[in-house]
């Protein structure tokens, strides 16, 4: 079976489109064959700095024959029916078709339409320069003469050449006939940049399948797979760390890029100064990492060593030396400004060391004041940083307050914690944000419980980031993104489908692992109003709304749905179906999200037992009955049974345990002991099961069964102590 | 020691300026002088802004001294200045082997291809002030970013057909790594020896020191807030007086180097840290405005490709 191999060499298409280039290739042709038939045995992408490539193996020579028959009017039908059938068919007279006859029908015509099956190649014809000229990059552009032309053909970076063979393997293969944007397939490739030539390929290298590509690539310096040369990369790198005594600090994100930036990787060690190792080890990662693409090493102990490690893409007759020294420099340059950076950072700023109402601040004090008169904008209509600072303090002394945090030491953090972006070296590195804070806050003193609190009070940041545990930590990191939230929802910037431009989910995610990990019971709705911007109430005042008895502010309902299903979506993560937090948010005004979980926890366990299982079907059942009973008679059954009209002895014993039951889950509920309430409730299952075995609902006395069905009530009832069950699937 | 020693680009930050010079010369480069005006960047000379809009193929070549007035360090750091020259070429269209081209020209100011680390790093070029962007690299050379490489889409808001090449180098830092020099003050710029020797520090620090003074302490801002606001308005009205009956334009030119100077004078008021960062965009935007309307202009000129 013949194989297809595509390649398209262009200049230096950026390290982080190749991976998804590549994948995008492969499924998009791939797709393209099947829909037309055209079934394969397997398929491969691949991409380097100036190529993706794709093979596809086992392909048909030909597709399949197509044979299609067209049921035409009956004989003798009117002249324009029989010229319409002909034409449709694509028959030129009306002896090419057959005539059938039918017991019920008569004689009729049919057309057999027999469409012999397109040569693959054909298709690939005309299938790839489709695909090619609507590739998916995430950038295009245009180049050339042709870029005069409207639609003019795009790619990534100037496309030069493609390769596309066909054929089986033990012939000569096709060349794909087509062209593209000026470029005409071929079978011609070429080797590395610049080491091709020195390995006997001065020009362009003839291919003509998969395997002799692969093989005569890396002979011309190239290696095709993106993960080989990740591998040779890791295990060169560590391989030199170790030599030296020292551990590669991996970095995975990273180590992608970098292969991204190679087609024959060599790795290389450099070093810096012993000096530099004064400033802070994340400093010299993120310096050296965004800047050079090298990476770090550490020694035994864990901390940094003065050495990095380097990935060139060529091998340099004097073994790199000119390279290093190269990199050395600029790396030496870098840390430089760095150091610039960590030292200007804790000094008194010139215009602040003068001025008679800032000059006895603190460094880190200064650059607050410096944020604070830069009057720089958080966002235009939630005022600008300065004023969320103090927003933040004072919701920072609430939260404090709520949760049994330090109150000093919680509002001295969220006072300082955006300080450090008016720092040199956050300027210059928007991912130390938070980090840097707490260096300086430690350098000038501040206590250790604010300084920490600087650095984690964006966590977490994702699902695997770090969630702060000490308590000022926490108040400051819940303000900050409580604060976030309240003011977006205030002025209607809430996320919308895949739009998120404020990471509000990561935030509302942020407050729920906050909240569950710490085991902190904070009053949501309260709080998010007490967090909602003044400007934006001004601006927009909201309809009040009833939360647990108070009236409180639509955005603050809105946000805790927010939340809600936020909630939702973490607790599926962790295998609790929608259904039973559902039954549980049911109940309406939870906004205590620890008891929310607390309660959910519990049902799920009484759930999986037998208790549990049975309870749940009489419940539901109960259930059913009332709401077709309750339909039919337009009345509703809410109200207690009458003990008097009580009868058969499994409903006395019903009436008996729906009362015991109910006050002891209530009970159990108030003492937020869910696990008690559960058991409270299990000792309903025996008698609903006894009353749905003996006890006939629909008795034909009007007033028994009236008191039956809200005996049915009162089962609904005990258990809505714990969730509505009737939201609970199976 | 001959004359032509001295010129190498090894030698002497001259000797660079005129290798590249020679080298773009033999490609069928006009080499331009600089423009006279104040610019951020070579981008800004109307040999790259203007000419890349419009049909007619143009080739040049030329060095701009580059003034960034928020890089100034009073002559202390050791690569920062606030101005600077770049090297800057232009090929409309641009030719398929724009970088092989670009190789060749490292390889004539003395880049061993096969001992150098030459890699061309995604950076994708965008000026907000000019309305342009395009995609491209940085080029980097053992670790050192030396070169900017873009395919201009767009300038002044107008889609470039067809798309431009073009190429930037940084001469200091070039010219620092080709003479092994740490310091831009040290740098050899004539290629003399002992008296004869004249360093980028003789020439340039004592203007490093008191133009980042300049910058940051004693520009009065009411006169470049002033200063804005009349190459502004200057720039519109000349859009407006040159826009002729016939459709063509007769004062493209002139209206941007208003343009030029409004940015310019925004450039300085942001070292003076007085406009704030709405402030800011407001101001860029301005800026952009009168650049797009420039390449409008442009475009109904004959260097703009109109028809007669």
């Amino acid at each position: 079976m013949p194989d297809l191999l595509l390649e398209l060499f262009s200049e230096e298409i950026p390290a982080r489109m190749q991976r998804k280039a590549a994948q995008d290739l492969q499924s998009l042709v791939t797709n393209a064959l099947v829909e037309r038939g055209l079934l394969y045995e397997g398929a491969g992408a691949w991409a380097t700095p100036r190529r993706i490539a794709l093979h596809i193996a086992g392909l048909p020579a030909v597709g399949q024959d197509v044979r299609e028959e067209r049921k035409g009017p009956r004989v003798g039908a009117p002249d324009g029916a029989i010229q319409g059938f002909l034409k449709g068919a694509g028959l030129s007279s009306i002896d090419q078709a057959q005539v059938v006859s039918d017991p019920k029908k008569g004689e009729f015509y049919v057309a057999v339409i027999e469409k012999p099956g397109q040569p693959t190649l054909d298709v690939l014809a005309e299938v790839l320069p489709r695909i090619i000229q609507n590739f998916p990059w995430p950038k295009s552009m245009r180049w050339g003469a042709a870029s005069a032309q409207p639609g003019a053909m795009r790619w990534v970076r100037p496309l030069h050449s493609i390769v596309a063979t066909f054929g089986p393997e033990t012939e000569e293969p096709q060349v794909v006939p087509f062209s593209v944007g000026g470029v005409t397939a071929g079978n011609e490739t070429r080797g590395h940049r610049f080491m091709a030539k020195g390995a006997g390929f001065p020009g362009p290298i003839q291919v003509k399948r998969f395997d002799d590509y692969v093989a005569v690539l890396e002979k011309a310096k190239v290696i095709l797979d993106t993960d080989r040369r990740k591998d040779i990369i890791l295990a060169e790198a560590r391989n030199l760390a170790f030599a030296q005594g020292l551990e590669l600090v991996e970095d995975e994100g990273l180590l992608e890029e970098v292969a991204g930036l190679v087609e024959w990787p060599v790795v290389l060690m450099g070093a810096f100064e012993e000096e530099f190792l004064a400033i802070p080890p994340e400093v010299i990662r993120a310096t050296i990492r965004a800047n050079q693409k090298c990476f770090v090493l550490k020694k035994a102990d864990g901390a940094l060593a003065n050495r990095f490690i380097l990935v060139s893409n060529i091998v340099a007759p004097d073994r790199g030396a000119a390279i290093i020294a190269g990199n050395e420099r600029v790396v030496r340059a870098r840390l430089s400004d760095a150091r610039h950076f960590w030292q200007t950072d804790q000094r008194p700023m010139p215009d602040y060391r003068e001025r008679a109402d800032t000059k006895h601040l603190k460094p880190l004090e200064q650059r607050l004041q410096k944020l604070i008169d830069s009057r720089s904008v958080f966002h235009e209509k939630l005022g600008t940083q300065g004023e969320r600072v103090e927003r933040l303090v004072e919701l920072a002394g609430k939260i404090a307050l709520a949760i049994g945090a330090d109150g000093g030491l919680a509002t001295r953090a969220a006072r300082l914690a955006k300080a450090d972006l008016t720092t040199e070296m956050v300027g210059e590195f928007p991912e130390l944000q938070g980090l840097m804070g707490r260096y300086y806050a430690a350098a000038e003193g501040e206590d250790p419980r604010v300084a920490a609190a600087l650095e984690d009070h964006y966590k977490p940041l994702g699902p695997s980031d770090r969630t702060p545990t000490a308590p000022v930590s926490v108040t400051v990191a819940l303000a900050d993104k409580l604060d976030t939230l309240a003011g977006f929802w205030a002025i209607d910037e809430k996320p919308t489908g895949s739009k998120d431009p404020y990471a509000l989910r990561r935030a509302a995610l942020g407050v729920i692992r906050l909240v569950l990990e710490n085991d902190l019971r904070l009053p949501l709705v309260e709080i998010c109003q007490e967090a909602e911007p003044e400007g934006a109430k001004r601006a927009a005042p909201r309809m009040p709304e009833e939360f647990a008895g108070r009236v409180v502010s639509s955005d603050a309902v809105s946000l805790l749905e927010f939340f809600h299903d936020r909630l939702k979506v973490f607790l599926r993560d962790q295998g609790y179906s929608h259904d039973l937090i559902d039954a549980v948010l049911s109940l309406g005004d939870q906004d205590d999200l620890l008891l929310v979980v607390r309660r959910v926890a519990a049902l799920k366990q009484f759930l999986d037992t037998a208790d549990g299982k049975s309870l749940l079907a009489g419940v539901k059942r109960a259930a059913n009955i009332l709401r077709i009973e309750e339909k039919k008679d337009g009345a509703s059954y809410d109200a207690a049974a009458d003990a008097s009209l009580l009868q058969a002895d499994e409903e006395k014993a019903l009436f008996t345990a729906l009362g015991a039951a109910r006050e002891a889950a209530e009970a159990a509920v108030k003492r937020e002991d869910y696990q008690g309430a559960m058991t409270a409730l299990a000792a309903l299952r025996g008698p609903v099961d006894a009353f749905f075995e003996a006890v006939t609902v629909n008795a034909d006395d009007a007033a028994l069964r009236a008191n039956r069905l809200r005996l049915l009530a009162g089962i609904r009832e005990a258990t809505r102590a714990i969730a509505d069950f009737s939201r609970i699937e199976g | 020691m001959t004359g032509s020693d001295q010129s190498s680009p090894k030698r002497s930050f001259q000797g660079l300026i005129l290798t590249l010079h020679e080298f773009w010369a033999k490609q069928g480069c006009v080499i331009l002088q600089p423009y006279d005006m104040e610019v951020g960047a070579g981008t800004f000379h109307p040999a790259t802004t203007l000419r890349a809009l419009g049909p007619k193929p143009w080739k040049a070549a030329y060095v701009q001294p580059s003034r960034r007035p928020t890089d100034g360090r009073y002559g202390e750091n050791p690569n920062r200045l606030q101005h600077y020259y770049q090297y800057q070429v232009i090929l409309k269209p641009n030719p398929p082997n724009l970088q092989e081209l670009y190789l060749a020209s490292l390889e004539a100011i003395g880049v061993d291809l096969a001992l150098h680390d030459v890699r061309f790093v995604e950076d994708d070029w965008e000026s907000p002030t000019l309305g342009a962007w395009g995609l491209g690299w940085e080029c980097w050379c053992d670790g050192m970013e030396v070169s900017q490489f873009t395919y201009f889409q767009q300038v002044a808001g107008v889609e470039c057909a067809p798309v431009a090449g073009e190429l930037t180098y940084g001469l200091e830092r070039l010219a620092m790594y080709v003479q092994g020099v740490e310091r831009v003050y040290d740098l050899n710029f004539n290629g003399g020896e002992g008296d004869d020797k004249v360093t980028y520090g003789d020439v340039f620090l004592q203007a490093e020191q008191e133009f980042s003074a300049f910058n940051f302490e004693y520009a009065d801002t009411d006169i470049l807030f002033r200063h804005f606001a009349d190459a502004e308005n200057e720039c519109k009205r000349l859009l407006e007086a040159g826009a002729r009956a016939d459709g063509r334009h007769g004062l493209a030119m002139p209206a941007y180097d208003q343009c030029i100077k409004a940015s310019h004078a925004f450039n300085l008021l942001d070292a003076r840290g007085v406009i704030s960062v709405t402030e800011r965009q407001s101001y860029i935007l301005r800026v952009r405005e009168l650049a797009k309307a420039c390449g409008a202009a442009w475009l109904r000129t004959e260097g703009g490709g109109a028809a007669a």
